[in-house]
């Protein structure tokens, strides 16, 4: 996402820096990867459906035939000589980053609306990290509550 | 590899992108229940190697569905499940945008989204915790874990140094 808006505001100026705001919001309002939501919407404003599609082919084709031949470098090479322990080494980093990622997304949530924020993340990881119960359930069960909370403070 | 295994791979993949408002991280539980606990796609090692490919590679996060595709049933499966995890939300996307100007501005729009962040905090909580399990099995790496996370929590560090160190830490066998 930092490369799509250095690319998209600051090199190409497709966009002012107050639309990309707007239509990050709409991506991370919308499921699934921001990047992809951002592409298919951008290409449907230039274009209709063939910009949509124009959008995503571009991102996805060739960076995707890099990932597959990283894939088949992994399955290859994965077991052989120091390439278990680099890879032990990089996990261990990534599972911190992803940790520093909860971390940053949790910061502003908890310190606008401790009282109804905490329950639910409380509720969450407990379901999910510590029950390993499936995401729908978790999600068709605690958003609707935590929705409604955010409405009635809001009311 | 059979045509099963590629409509496994199809139904989870699509499965789980219409689930992850706020990005993958939200939903890797469930892409580790499905393609660890469930399918046998990948062992719980492999599951770490591959989010943490899948954060070092250029592209969208979203190519963890790439990575454990090609582990399951090759470049087919790559393909398959790169195109089950994108193309959902890129349609949702598409019809969303067109009504995007009438319900933006709308108070239960602000409600949903608001609602939405701390269950999705609690999800990407759960996602870090079975990262943590699947990676480290010992002191050294559950520091690199936290020395990791520190790092960047209080700096804008370009992560790839950091698994550029961490990676030759574990070629010298420090884990």
């Amino acid at each position: 996402m930092f490369w799509a808006q250095r690319m998209l505001v600051r090199r190409r100026r497709w966009l002012r820096p107050e639309e990309f705001a707007e239509l990050l919001g709409l991506c991370q309002f919308l499921p699934g990867p921001n990047v992809i939501n951002l592409a298919t919407v951008l290409g449907e404003g230039y274009r209709g459906l063939p910009g949509a599609v124009a959008a995503l082919a571009g991102l996805l084709l060739l960076p995707m035939l890099i990932v597959i031949a990283i894939a088949a470098l992994y399955a290859r090479f994965g077991a052989f000589g120091p390439v278990p322990g680099v890879f032990a080494g990089v996990a261990s980093a990534a599972a911190g980053l992803a940790l520093a990622l909860a971390g940053h997304v949790a910061r502003p949530v908890i310190r606008q609306r401790p009282a109804t924020s905490l329950p639910v993340i409380a509720a969450a990881f407990v379901a999910v990290g510590l029950l390993r119960w499936p995401v729908a359930w978790t999600l068709f069960v605690l958003a609707p509550v935590s929705i409604a909370l955010v409405w009635r403070r809001s009311a | 590899m059979t045509a099963g295994t590629l409509v496994e791979l199809a139904r989870v993949f699509a499965g789980v992108s219409l689930l992850g408002f706020g990005g993958m991280n939200t939903v890797l539980p469930e892409i580790h229940r499905e393609a660890v606990d469930i399918a046998r796609w990948i062992t719980d090692r492999q599951f770490a190697d591959l989010y943490a490919l899948s954060q070092a590679e250029p592209g969208p996060n979203s190519f963890i569905a790439t990575l454990i595709g090609y582990q399951a049933a090759g470049v087919a499966g790559a393909v398959v499940s790169t195109m089950a995890v994108c193309l959902p939300p890129a349609a949702l996307a598409y019809l969303v945008a067109r009504v995007w100007g009438r319900i933006r501005g709308t108070a239960w729009r602000a409600a949903i989204q608001a609602g939405l962040t701390p269950v999705m905090v609690g999800l990407m909580a759960s996602s870090a915790f079975i990262l943590i399990r699947a990676a480290d099995h010992s002191a050294a790496a559950f520091a690199v874990t936290a020395a990791t996370a520190a790092l960047a929590y209080t700096t804008n560090i370009n992560p790839l140094w950091v698994f550029a160190v961490a990676g030759l830490l574990g070629a010298a066998g420090v884990f």
